[in-house]
């Protein structure tokens, strides 16, 4: 599932534009990938992130996964609720299962990502 | 799409494939990682049954007269003790005392015994067990004659029932009978690698695929789930079995691995006696404790470990329990630190996170 308003990077983190605030996630290929999330750590509100920087990791039964910052930004909001349940990426990664919000530094950034008809070519190519 | 033509497959490999498993490189082995998810598959094996394909398991089998002299010398446990139909775990041990492999040996008869080792050191095993053969045993690399299936939970006696005439409650744990499973000759071991009562089976590669699909069909009505080498791995730390490469490998006695009850001393000599002899009169120093994690985060495999803020070890095995709704692990501690209670604290990506020493195992299962 690739849905058509958001934007993706090439290690399956997704973002979308609201206005001056961003949200970020990882694609239901990712936590396809990844199989049962039991473990998420985020940073902090107002952490500023380079694009492309590492943010936080998502973890898996087996394995631990490096999440990345689409673009820069200062982290305005960070999904708590994950926590207590993780799983809630597994269950609705576009929805629920978000990660952080951002306010863009440099919202020309967004070009340099994948749309979706790109990014499902790209996971298409990976298999 | 196919294993990679680098990578060996077990006869399984299209089944796997065809039930959308996810498939990883275990060692050189094409093998299934999960099939419905590994919390799930867990879960299947601690209250129902799961299945899972361990044809990757190599099998080597030591015949002849001198075949009990010779499996005696080259492993830990004593040989000598087992009765024909039984099996025990046991260690493959170098001279210095640490691990070629962990292995069940089982007695098939007076002269022959029949062992099951790692996938990743079959190779290396075979050219260890040759190399010292002084006592002239035929030994033979039997591989690729065996499937095997390990079917594995509370109902996983009902489920194997239905495919066999063997009385199966008569076969008591880590003892084996050969007979028929399917209409075909197999040899059924009442083993398994989950903290479970199971039976692991041992067919003929060529039927592999029929067996298994027979025994997901029997398992139907009690829930049964494919189950791939994530949830195997997370069932056998619960029930603190060691993971060759983890746990223990070739600079680790099984001494400081805590398995001191697969060591017969007493037994006579046997290759990698001397040095444990010396190590048990000198004392280890270093030893396998559990851990469950306190603060957030969950320590993994290669993390350091540190006790009153120094380094002092690393983590073996480590994730999240299903069972137990907890992040737990193994880790190599100072011999005399390794207890229960201790407070320790984890470094995960740069960050110490505390965490306190438990006693193992992390589960048992009722009788």
């Amino acid at each position: 599932m690739v849905p058509e308003n958001l934007r993706y990077t090439k290690d399956h983190e997704w973002i979308r534009v609201d206005g001056e605030v961003a949200t970020v996630g990882i694609t239901d290929h990712a936590q396809e990938e990844l199989g049962d999330i039991v473990y998420v750590e985020l940073p902090k509100a107002g952490a500023r992130l380079e694009q492309a920087s590492s943010f936080g990791s998502v973890e898996s039964v087996k394995a631990v996964s490096d999440i990345y910052a689409p673009v820069s930004g200062e982290v305005t909001g960070v999904n708590t609720a994950l926590a207590d349940a993780p799983e809630k990426v597994n269950d609705d990664p576009y929805g629920e299962g978000w990660l952080i919000q951002l306010k863009l530094s440099s919202p020309a950034q967004l070009e340099s990502l994948m749309t979706p008809a790109q990014y499902t070519e790209y996971i298409g190519s990976e298999k | 799409m196919p294993a990679a033509p680098s990578l060996r497959a077990t006869p399984l490999n299209s089944v796997h494939r065809a039930l959308g498993a996810k498939m990883v490189d275990f060692g050189g082995w094409d093998m299934p990682v999960q099939y419905s998810g590994i919390i799930e598959e867990h879960n299947a094996v601690r209250t129902r049954v799961g299945v899972f394909d361990v044809s990757h398991m190599g099998e080597i089998e030591i015949r002849g007269p001198e075949a009990a002299r010779l499996t005696d010398f080259l492993t830990t446990n004593a040989v000598h003790k087992l009765k024909t139909g039984q099996a025990h775990y046991s260690g493959l041990l170098y001279e210095h005392g640490g691990f070629v492999d962990d292995i069940l040996v089982h007695k098939v008869a007076g002269d022959h015994f029949f062992l099951c080792v790692n996938a990743g050191n079959q190779d290396k095993d075979f050219e260890h067990i040759r190399a010292h053969n002084c006592f002239d045993a035929a030994v033979e690399f039997s591989s690729d004659r065996y499937a095997q299936l390990a079917i594995q939970g509370p109902c996983a006696r009902a489920t194997l029932q239905k495919l066999t005439p063997v009385d199966l409650s008569a076969i008591k744990y880590y003892w084996f009978a050969d007979g028929e499973a399917c209409g075909i000759p197999a040899r059924i071991a009442r083993t398994g690698y989950t903290g479970e009562d199971g039976f692991e089976l041992y067919v003929a590669p060529a039927e592999a695929e029929r067996v298994w699909n027979e025994v997901l069909r029997a398992g139907e009505e009690f829930g049964i789930r494919p189950c791939g080498l994530g949830a195997r791995n997370t069932l056998r730390l619960e029930a603190k079995m060691a993971l060759y490469g983890h746990e223990i490998d070739a600079s680790i006695s099984p001494l400081e691995a805590g398995l001191d009850w697969i060591v017969k001393l007493d037994k006579g000599d046997f290759l990698g006696r001397n040095a444990l002899m010396k190590q048990k009169e000198a004392g280890i120093s270093r030893k396998l404790v559990g851990f469950e994690m306190r603060g957030r985060g969950i320590g993994r495999d290669g993390y350091e470990v540190l006790l009153d803020g120094q380094p002092a070890g690393w983590v073996t095995s480590g994730g999240p329990s299903p069972t137990l709704g907890r992040n737990i692990g193994l880790c190599y501690l100072p011999a005399a630190r390794a207890v229960s209670g201790q407070p320790i604290q984890i470094v995960i990506r740069s960050q110490p996170v505390d965490a306190v020493t438990v006693e193992t195992p992390f589960y048992k299962r009722a009788k």
